[in-house]
């Protein structure tokens, strides 16, 4: 069994390798025919662009991005410095350097890589799931006997901050990098999923669709992870189902499957405010031009705001939206298992989270106010500021740094939930809901704890659960996204998540569950 | 101002001083030896399986004690000097109280056997003794085999830490079954089954002889007390009970037996010394308790007690209905009111038992035979409310009503299957009833939280 699973890690790394090299190799040549399409399509109005890339790149042959990157944006970056000292503003192109790279070169990809798509996919991909099944099937015997299993956490190199855990965020922080700031890196990997792509939505593969897709199968893998490790819990089987459900139907097939069909692309389950960009003037106009479908997503993003946020919170707490429902949450779950008891518990971490959440919060807000005023009275600033600097603040700090990079990049040091914890503004918004108006709780079983720290160092929020439950009194945090561990680990039977009336759901109290009552009803009275 | 000061920061003492301090303005003071910060006993096996990490195992952060001004001092007190109210605390130095509260707690039995105290003999009670476990056995091939003798919560639980790393485990348990002084045979015997079905060396009816000595003092081997049977091992874990850790007390002149002799107001026979937690005596046993109580709770319950006292509201020690809780390796177990083991049993008390066909899953229900009133639950497997038990038992309720309203009673995660209709038909099977369980109500569940 042991031999398997290291067999399999081995497969794994051989995936995982040739996945990571791929940014840097490959060969690039772009044909006349290409970029005369692309020029066609594009419609640039500069002809020194098209003149400088017909003589800088057409028909050279580049090894690896790098130079082909460097030449696209150098022709980018001379002609709008020709344009604006001509004062030919119309002519000025605005797609960014590392965008008309990626776009280029993903016409221009010759070698090996882009002709052998199948191949490659399986040399990553298919690589990276059948070692990391290797890697983790065996386990269902290894682990033994159906309970916790959470012996040699913090021996374990991976799971304790040691060189692994650095080295895997090195590179979750890395490849985030590429995502988002280098995207032109990312066209290798965008071959190896052209063919899923072009038979969902008919299109190509641009990064997002390798994002999505990555994101679904590491989902995957890991839920197999997770149905191993907690086996004996029904709850964390239906809920990674359901997240998992959630993710690869909801977020990746119908939002796919809808540009095929020429409508607006769109996750249904993606809610405003952690769907950020859902008021942006593009996104308004866009869906008010796509007919029926437009105005229902339109009606249906808002509802999803006003009623299914408060009611859903009434009746079930947040978790039905972070733990059962939500692409990030699904991560967290999944991927983010191993690293869940990194959380900081501290009393300081929690007045840091108060902060920063809320503050998320209010900027997103503030930029929607902005931007719906923008919107409706047709200027682009609000009081002196413009509304497009907000909102590229916004997406650069917190849509792609801190929800992206810092959210997931972190996970093998600060735990699985920075981003739920610290940053979603709609976490915030979920909390308050949960905080204030809703049936559900962390019931703390009487007297029966015995502050043995199990339930907070393996909350993923960073609740010192403990504390409440040492004081026989029930868990209501605005925080809590009811992942149901810290029931699952404790060994004396004391929280269970629960949905029930809203009296009695906050029950400080002194004296415990098992002493003399008249003691009980003494203190606890005040 | 009043200075208290507290020997022992351990949940008994902690919980005292916590309480005082919410009740009044006194100086407090807690000396320690083996912590500078209270941890939680009950946690130190899940330092050594990985679970958690030692300051995992601290319930409050380091700056809570300055904050609640409760002064902390890491010494060991050596003597009492009730007539000068001093306390002696090594290299000369000494501390004035005015109100002293013993809750030193316990430390492992040692029965005198030959060998005891060899290197790689040890207790689990300690940090230090967490620490030497480290030493002794950290991993297979350091520590080839290990002997854990006396069958009790302790012992268990060592196993399953030992276990953890693939270390071979011996488990001597001088009973027929484990720990059945305790459970009910039916019980017990699940617990067998489960120990072997982690390949734990389970000796049922075997007492330890010796401890051999090897090399520089080491164990290398016990042998079974009536066999002389030899088993080689590097680490021989005593875990047969603990007593009261009182020794310094001796010729104090406060009033001590086994532990620190109190009556229900946890006074000592001195004025203003008290005593609680796992070291306090009880003149005479409250109700079915024993009159030293060794667990967790009590020392709480103790603790919140004696607080009152100290503050003025002089108030008895009076704890509720028992309750209690373990973890036997994979299975959970709570317990509620008083079932007794098969041999222990009171004359009235009879059981209802309950298991299930395949899973780990039992329930004992005892009640009395003439009324048929419930007097407790063990449950293995399920969890239960404490809150409902607890009403249950204070409201006398006929064996009957607790099995038809058995659902309110369940504790759970969701989604789990549930067994009550199970247990429900098995209960009117043999006792000729014909209950239908009733829905769940959260009305019933909460009516006078
Ligand atoms: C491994 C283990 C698991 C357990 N699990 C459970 C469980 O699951 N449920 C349960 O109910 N109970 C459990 N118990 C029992 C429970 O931990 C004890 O009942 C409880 O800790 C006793 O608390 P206490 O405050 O009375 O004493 P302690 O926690 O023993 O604290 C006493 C402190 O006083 C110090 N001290 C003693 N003498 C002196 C001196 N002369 N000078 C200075 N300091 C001194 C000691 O070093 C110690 O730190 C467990 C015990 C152990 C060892
Ligand atoms: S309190 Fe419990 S359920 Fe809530 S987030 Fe933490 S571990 Fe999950
Ligand atoms: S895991 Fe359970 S027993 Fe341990 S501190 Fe948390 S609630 Fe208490």
């Amino acid at each position: 069994m042991k031999t398997i699973k290291y067999s399999g890690l081995v497969v794994f790394l051989i995936g995982l390798g040739i996945f990571t090299i791929l940014p840097l190799i490959g060969a690039y040549r772009l044909d006349q025919s290409n970029f005369d399409d692309i020029v066609k399509d594009k419609d640039f109005n500069s002809e020194l662009f098209v003149e400088e890339i017909n003589n800088n790149v057409v028909g050279k042959e580049f090894n690896g991005m790098m130079g082909l990157s460097a030449e696209v944006k150098k022709s980018l970056n001379q002609a709008n410095a020709q344009h604006r000292e001509n004062k030919e503003y119309d002519k000025v192109i605005y797609t960014s350097g590392k965008d008309m790279a990626a776009l280029l070169g993903k016409a221009s990809g010759t070698g090996f890589i882009a002709q052998n798509k199948g191949v490659m996919w399986f040399l990553t991909f298919g690589l990276g799931i059948i070692g990391a099944l290797l890697f983790i099937l065996p386990n269902v015997i290894l682990l033994g006997k159906a309970g916790i299993k959470n012996d040699g956490i913090y021996h374990q190199n991976s799971t304790n901050r040691g060189w692994i855990a650095w080295a895997v965020f090195v590179f979750l922080v890395s490849f985030y990098l590429v995502l988002y700031f280098a995207p032109q890196f990312a066209v290798n990997w965008t071959y190896l999923v052209d063919p899923i792509s072009e038979s969902l939505s008919g299109n190509p593969a641009g990064h997002w669709f390798v994002y999505g897709f990555m994101y679904c199968t590491v989902m995957t893998v890991m839920a197999v992870r997770m149905y191993i490790k907690y086996r004996h819990n029904v709850y964390q089987m239906v809920r990674t189902t359901s997240v998992l459900f959630f993710q690869i139907v909801f977020a990746f097939l119908i939002p796919e499957i809808m540009v095929r069909l020429q409508m607006p692309y769109y996750d249904f389950k993606n809610i405003f405010p952690l769907d950020y960009d859902f008021f942006f003037s593009w996104n308004l106009n866009e869906l008010m031009s796509s007919g029926g479908i437009g105005l229902f997503i339109l009606v249906w993003g808002i509802a999803l705001t006003l009623v299914a946020v408060p009611v859903m919170v009434y009746f079930f707490g947040k978790r039905w939206y972070c733990s059962w429902v939500c692409g990030c949450g699904g991560l967290a779950e999944t991927l983010g298992d191993p690293y869940r008891q990194h959380s900081d518990k501290s009393l300081f971490a929690w007045k840091v989270e108060r902060w920063l959440i809320h503050g998320v919060l209010v900027f997103a807000v503030v930029m929607t106010v902005m931007t719906l005023y923008s919107f409706f009275s047709e200027s682009g600033t609000v009081m002196g500021i413009k509304t497009q600097s907000v909102q590229n603040v916004y997406s650069l700090a917190i849509g792609s740094i801190f929800a992206g990079v810092i959210g997931t990049g972190f996970y093998p040091i600060f735990g699985n939930r920075v981003w739920c914890r610290f940053g979603c503004p709609l976490a915030a918004y979920l909390g308050f809901v949960q905080r204030f108006k809703s049936r559900f709780r962390i019931t703390t079983n009487g007297g029966q704890c015995i502050s043995c720290g199990n339930c907070s160092t393996y909350c993923e929020q960073g609740i010192d659960v403990r504390a409440y439950a040492q004081k026989g009194e029930n868990i209501v945090r605005s925080s809590c996204v009811g992942c149901g561990i810290c029931s699952a680990v404790c060994p004396r039977g004391v929280l269970k998540l629960e949905n029930g009336p809203e009296e009695g759901r906050i029950n400080p109290t002194e004296i415990l569950l098992g002493n003399d009552v008249n003691l009980m009803d003494l203190v606890n009275r005040k | 101002m009043e200075h208290i000061v507290i020997i022992g920061n351990g949940i008994a003492g902690v919980t005292a001083a916590r309480h005082i301090r919410k009740l009044s303005d006194k100086k407090i003071t807690i000396v320690s030896a083996e912590s500078d910060y209270f941890f939680s006993r009950t946690a130190l096996m899940y330092v050594y399986m990985g679970h958690m990490k030692f300051e995992h195992t601290q319930p409050y952060e380091n700056w809570f004690w300055e904050k609640n001004r409760i002064y902390l001092i890491n010494a060991y007190v050596s003597k009492v000097d009730h007539v000068n109210k001093t306390l002696n605390l090594g290299d000369n130095k000494k501390l004035a109280y005015d109100t002293l509260i013993i809750a030193t707690g316990s430390k492992p039995n040692k029965f005198g056997w030959p060998g005891q105290d060899l290197k790689g003999v040890q207790g689990l009670y300690s940090k230090q003794d967490l620490d030497e476990m480290e030493v002794i056995a950290p991993n297979n091939q350091v520590c080839k085999r290990a002997v854990i003798v006396g069958g009790g919560l302790i012992g268990i639980e060592m196993a399953e830490m030992l276990r953890s790393r693939n270390i071979p485990v011996t488990f001597l348990v001088r009973e027929d079954s484990f720990w059945n002084g305790v459970l009910p045979d039916g019980e017990s015997q699940m617990i067998n089954e489960h120990i072997k079905a982690h390949h734990i060396d389970l000796r049922l009816g075997a007492e330890l002889g010796e401890i051999l000595a090897g090399e520089n003092g080491r164990a290398r081997a016990i042998t079974i007390k009536g066999n002389g049977e030899e088993i080689a091992c590097d680490l021989v874990g005593l875990t047969a009970g603990v007593t009261p850790n009182i020794d310094f007390l001796k010729n104090s002149g406060i009033e001590i037996d086994r532990g620190v002799k109190v009556n229900r107001y946890l006074e000592t026979n001195i004025k203003d010394i008290y005593a609680i937690g796992d070291c306090a005596q009880q003149h005479e046993a409250i109700g079915n308790r024993r009159p030293i109580e060794a667990v967790w709770y009590t020392g709480r319950m103790m603790g919140e007690a004696l607080a009152q006292t100290v503050c003025g509201n002089r108030i008895a020690y009076n704890p509720g209905h028992w309750f209690n809780s373990a973890k036997f390796l994979d299975i959970e177990y709570q317990t509620y009111g008083w079932v007794f083991s098969t041999e222990g049993k009171k004359n009235y008390e009879r059981h209802f038992h309950w298991r299930h066909a395949t899973e780990n899953l039992c329930i004992t229900i005892a009640f009395h035979k003439d009324s048929k009133q419930f007097l407790g639950i063990n449950t293995f497997g399920i969890r239960m409310r404490h809150e409902i038990f607890d009403r249950w038992l204070t409201e006398e309720r006929h064996t009957d009503y607790v099995i038809e309203y058995l659902k309110d009673a369940n504790f759970d995660p969701e989604l789990y299957s549930k067994y009550e209709g199970k247990i429900v038909s098995k209960y009117n099977v043999e006792f000729g009833t014909n209950i239908y369980p009733k829905k769940k109500s959260w009305k019933r569940i909460f009516n006078s939280a």
